[in-house]
């Protein structure tokens, strides 16, 4: 499919915008001021029709794309779609990632400074929903000048806020791509999402979310979060044909430290996450995610729900994604489609679970590559 | 879904002509899209095509039209009743196990159903069988050992069941390759296309 060039968007760096007008909060309240930290490549074009806005998933940041200067492996998470020739081409497209309130990589968020206080916001940090980071997003559109975006995608959270764009914003959205999500998690997935926060939640060195004046961090309830999260995020058959049930010896040791190759990957993932996220953002990050419901206050119709939406749909899901699974995704192009919304669906076949959005499956990168093509800028 | 390559026109222009301005169509077994794309600028329709195919799937996004990626076998269950004008189904119901139920499914989604397949009865396949093999031509192009095909009827049998059934012919075109068979269609025509409605 790809004969043509696909190459990096190279060296990039982020920028910053300070708001200082205070932004209403579903959850009652407001941010007071805030900085949204972002990227973008590509170049916006004159009727500033091409831009396409990138959302990440609960771990994600705006860098999306490209390097760090003097940073080789610093690839952003969503390089293998986003550059000149790949899928979402840059050449064609001005693409932003943006990183959500709430979060550790820049935007104002439990790590910041809290005005009143001088002290960082900590547990104080107000709740945030999917839809109060749409509406930061649409004032980053208002800074740069996009009334309207091509295209808002993203998968898993990311999908629901490109959802939500849609919605909050349907005349600012031409086409709204949905990646391995769901138009609310399900019983599952909120309980999967409480044992991750009662980790951290119950890590002494918690203290209540204002650990950083102590100078700690809850590494225990990070490392067993992101443990839970990780086996959710892959399929049986993945973690099978990866780990199996190698051994780290050659003989059983029968004791409590890592014995099975299973048990290292996941040590190793936790206490990496660990070493970078903030345990509050991964507190509202979660509940961001569990509160997400569009069709809540329709009385559970998500086809009504819908209805006020305008753009056009891309829909995508992968055989093996139990946390988000086909069925999850179907049910949002059929509520699309009674809409009488111009809608497309790929159900992708892959081993590799949810995290399948990330990686660069051909037939995915193949439908995303044919569906951009098809936005007119 | 299989489906014949190389749809021939002469099939979409009488679905063309069939279904009418500005409505709503499904096409099961959309293929590369091209029956939507058709209609869509022939007949200005609104469409969605269902294919089960990846690369068909991508093909289809390249060519522009709404494309749902799903299984036919597994029915019409997400699609509510009349929610579309016509359902149609080109070149693909031979290829479907469950006959009766994709026929009520789609007469459940539609308000009328557009199914065309190659007839079994046509003369020459009468010839090759009566010669002691199975028939191999333009409109049936596989061997007996690597046909999509999983049924195998004639227009007369598929018109029994439609009486059966209580589906209504509303209209009918039939083919010899790319010419209209007036006389004896059962015998003469190669494919056979069906306007069908409720009772």
């Amino acid at each position: 499919m790809s004969t043509e060039n696909q190459g990096s968007v190279g060296i990039v760096s982020a920028q910053t915008a300070h708001f200082s007008e205070p932004l209403p909060l579903r959850a009652g309240g407001s941010l007071p001021a805030y900085d949204l930290v972002y990227e973008t490549y590509g170049t916006l074009n004159a009727d500033r029709s091409n831009a396409v806005l990138v959302c990440h998933a609960l771990s994600g940041s705006h860098h999306v794309a490209g390097l760090y200067e003097g940073k080789p492996k610093s690839a952003g998470w969503w390089d293998n779609l986003v550059g000149p020739g790949k899928p979402l081409d840059t050449d064609k497209f001005f693409v932003i990632g943006v990183n959500n309130l709430g979060g550790c990589f820049g935007s104002t968020g439990p790590m910041s400074l809290n005005p009143a206080t001088g002290k960082p916001w900590g547990a104080a940090f107000p709740f945030v929903t999917v839809e109060d980071w749409v509406d930061s997003h649409a004032r980053l559109m208002d800074r740069l000048g996009i009334q309207q975006l091509a295209a808002v995608l993203g998968g898993s959270l990311g999908g629901m806020q490109a959802l939500a764009w849609t919605l909050r914003y349907p005349e600012r959205v031409r086409h709204g791509m949905v990646i391995a999500a769901a138009p609310k998690l399900s019983t599952e997935n909120i309980a999967f999402n409480e044992v991750a926060r009662q980790a951290i939640l119950t890590d002494p060195e918690f203290h209540g979310g204002n650990f950083y004046e102590r100078g700690v961090v809850p590494v225990r309830g990070l490392r067993l979060a992101r443990m839970i999260g990780h086996i959710t995020y892959l399929s049986d058959d993945a973690m099978n044909d990866k780990f199996g049930r190698k051994l780290r010896h050659d003989t059983p040791q029968y004791h409590f430290d890592v014995e099975f190759e299973i048990e290292s990957y996941l040590r190793y993932q936790g206490d990496k996450f660990a070493g970078f996220f903030d345990a509050n953002t991964y507190l509202l990050t979660t509940k961001a995610l569990d509160y997400f419901d569009p069709a809540w206050e329709y009385g559970g119709d998500l086809e009504a729900a819908l209805a006020r939406a305008s753009a056009d749909f891309f829909v995508a899901s992968f055989s093996t994604d139990w946390r988000f699974s086909p069925k999850r995704s179907q049910e949002l192009v059929f509520a699309l489609l009674h809409n009488g919304r111009r809608v497309s669906y790929a159900e992708i076949d892959s081993e590799a679970g949810h995290d399948s959005f990330l990686l660069d499956n051909p037939q995915y990168h193949a439908a995303m590559r044919a569906y951009f093509k098809n936005i007119e800028v | 879904m299989t489906t014949i390559e190389n749809r021939q026109r002469f099939d979409f222009e009488v679905i063309a002509r069939w279904v009418s301005e500005g409505s709503r169509v499904l096409d099961l077994g959309c293929d590369d899209g091209s029956l939507i794309r058709h209609l869509e600028r022939t007949r200005h329709t609104r469409g969605y095509g269902i294919e089960s195919d990846t690369d068909r799937v991508v093909a289809s996004l390249a060519n522009g039209i709404n494309v749902l990626q799903m299984n036919l076998e597994q029915g019409l269950s997400g699609f509510k009743d009349g929610e579309f004008d016509y359902v149609i189904m080109s070149l693909s119901l031979q290829a479907v196990r469950n006959t009766e139920g994709i026929l009520a499914e789609m007469l459940r989604v539609g308000r009328e159903a557009v199914v065309s397949f190659p007839n079994f009865g046509y003369w020459r396949h009468r010839v090759s069988i009566n010669e002691g093999r199975m028939p191999v031509s333009d409109s049936l192009p596989y061997q007996w050992y690597n046909t999509p095909n999983v049924r195998f009827f004639t227009m007369a049998d598929f018109e029994q069941l439609c009486e059966m059934r209580g589906i209504r012919v509303l209209e009918r075109a039939a083919f010899d390759e790319d010419r209209e068979v007036e006389l004896e269609p059962n015998n003469y025509a190669s494919l056979a296309l069906y306007r069908l409605g409720r009772a």
